[in-house]
């Protein structure tokens, strides 16, 4: 291992014709080529990773300028900036109605899916019983089971028994898909929460219920926000599931841009998708500030 | 003769099993009814039809449309990981050499357009690279090109697109898996006189492996059933599997077809999770979402 090394360090100090041998041997041995080239590595390095990283922050960011234009049509450069695509927005009764739709639904899924998760996480984290893993693990299906499948098997149960097209539905299909944001939130939580405080406030005389809100819950505020703003995000993007079980008035956001967007591309989506993008940001933020305090 | 007090904890440890499992059951009774009965139901259905038959799975094999559409959608899918890999793990890797104020800047571009709505970011690529999309238009501005490049409605457009949606699945599992990594043993690499690559490729490398599992499997698998991005960005004719299970159902109403080709995608991520939690443990690939 050390022989070609030293043999291509040596040749450094030599010329002309061993040159190209040391070449070669470089090759074989990294050592010479990152005593030259650390720092030029490094700058390769940080310049592929600007370029994968405006990648990865362009488009999102390219909606922007698109939702100000007052081009009917996509133009480069944007002819001026204009709030036509808002007001078509603001103004179209249909985007409104599936506005609140989708505003419902994501407040309706956090109320629901915050306390189911928050119950089921402190029963897998507390108790020490077999069964809970394995009911770990199946809260964690949503996650691992293919949306499409998901949304077909829930299409043809609703159409049983019928909740297609209806707000319940459309709820509880949040609900269910929200859930493993709360319950890995919350599990992360109390993993880092003492329990036997909670003990010491029950063995005190405090009741079961009263100490885990008085003394647990207080404790675990952040990561009970964070998964529930989590679910709120989930909620409000959630669309293959919508897209096969929503249908007449209750029709979400992303359903309608859906539809929209395979007929042609409308500007109006441009505004919509910076307002959504806008507040998923926000909300993010918001969570991962309230993390930091945390810790 | 029992001891009372034995009898009295044994009691106590009872009700507080019950009072746990009562509360984690309305969690579990959503999951149960949502979930499990009815892709349970898809299951019975695509095998039984006015009684037992194989039929629908017969088909999957002899008709060309059904596995060429397997072979497309893991083509496609081991694509998209291989790229996503090239991409993300110098990501991952800067951000872990990096002082801390760019580490918060590189991890909050990876985790912003995670948090963007699938849909919105399509729509994104579609503004951006269709026909008289803004980098044709730049393009054409520039005097780069005469005529507009087909970049989407095709494969291309489709593996920009899913690339760009999975990248953050791929960069955050590796991310945490090389930060665990303690720096000493670089240290120690380099006090016996490794070089900074040979550290990279004979200590770096394999031991940050769990995470490149871990994110590979987690791309893999999610691409497999994508499916808004091939059906926006997609040429149409090109049918992945998630395409071919959704229009069994909307245009053609084929129930058991659309069922069979769901479980045998469904029975084919449970296989990849199954051989992967071999290697290693599988909350550290679900934690990660």
């Amino acid at each position: 291992m050390k022989l070609p090394s030293a043999r291509a360090f040596s040749s450094e100090v030599d010329t002309g014709s061993r040159k190209e041998n040391a070449s070669k041997q470089g090759a074989r041995a990294p050592f010479r080529f990152n005593r030259n080239g650390k720092g030029s590595s490094r700058i390769a390095l940080l310049l592929f990773c600007s370029l994968v990283l405006l990648y990865l922050i362009l488009p999102v960011l390219v909606i922007v300028p698109m939702s100000f234009s007052s081009a009917r049509f996509l133009t480069f450069p944007p002819p001026s900036l204009s709030l036509r695509w808002y007001q078509e927005y603001l103004g179209n009764a249909a985007w409104m109605q599936a506005t609140r739709v989708t505003l419902t639904v994501a407040l309706l899924t956090v109320l629901i899916a915050t306390p189911l998760g928050i119950a089921s996480a402190y029963a897998i984290s507390q108790s020490k019983l077999r069964i809970m893993r394995m009911i770990h693990l199946t809260l964690m299906l949503p996650l691992v089971v293919p949306i499409i499948i998901t949304a077909v098997g829930i299409f043809f149960v609703y159409a049983r028994i019928g909740l297609i097209a209806t707000l319940s539905g459309l709820v509880l299909a949040n609900v269910m898909l929200a859930l493993p944001y709360v319950v890995t939130s919350v599990i992360a939580g109390l993993q880092s929460f003492d329990a036997t405080q909670e003990m010491v406030a029950r063995s005190l005389g405090m009741g079961r219920l009263r100490s885990f809100f008085v003394v647990t819950l207080p404790q675990i505020k952040a990561s009970v926000v964070t998964g529930s703003i989590f679910a709120f995000i989930s909620a409000m993007d959630e669309t293959v599931v919508g897209l096969f079980i929503s249908g007449g008035q209750y029709q979400p956001l992303t359903k309608r841009m859906f539809t929209a967007l395979r007929d042609e591309i409308d500007p109006t989506i441009a505004a919509i998708s910076t307002l959504m993008t806008a507040a998923s940001f926000l909300l993010v933020l918001i969570a991962s500030t309230r993390q930091k305090k945390n810790a | 003769m029992t001891n009372p007090t034995q009898d009295i904890s044994l009691r106590h440890q009872r009700r507080e099993q019950g009072l746990m499992l009562a509360l984690a059951s309305p969690a579990l009774l959503v999951i149960l009814t949502l979930v499990v009965l009815p892709v349970g139901w898809l299951g019975w259905q695509s095998i039984y039809h006015d009684g037992f038959t194989l039929e629908n799975y017969r088909r999957i094999w002899s008709e060309d449309i059904y596995w060429r559409s397997f072979l497309l959608t893991f083509e496609i899918s081991l694509l998209v990981t291989l790229l996503a890999l090239l991409l993300g793990y110098p990501i991952a890797y800067a951000a872990t050499i990096v002082s801390k104020g760019w580490r918060v800047f590189i991890l909050a571009l990876v985790i912003l357009p995670f948090w963007t709505s699938v849909l919105v970011r399509a729509y994104a690529w579609l503004a951006l690279l269709q026909r008289t999309g803004v980098l044709n238009q730049f393009l054409e501005y520039i005097g780069v090109i005469d005529e507009p490049l087909a970049l989407v409605h095709n494969s291309f457009g489709t593996v920009v697109a899913t690339v760009h949606i999975l990248l953050p699945f791929m960069v955050l599992p590796l991310y945490g898996t090389m930060q665990k990594i303690p720096n000493e043993l670089m240290q120690a690499g380099a006090s016996l006189g490794g070089s900074p690559s040979h550290i990279f490729w004979r200590v770096f490398l394999p031991l940050s492996l769990p995470g490149v599992l871990a994110g590979a499997t987690l791309v893999f698998v999610l691409c497999l059933g994508f499916y808004i991005t091939p059906e926006l960005l997609g040429d149409g004719r090109t049918v992945m599997v998630s395409m071919l299970v959704s229009r069994n159902v909307e245009l053609y109403d084929q129930w058991g077809a659309a069922s069979a080709v769901g479980m045998v995608l469904l029975i084919a991520v449970f296989a990849i999770f199954l051989v992967v939690s071999r290697f290693i443990a599988l909350d550290r690939v679900l934690g990660q979402k």
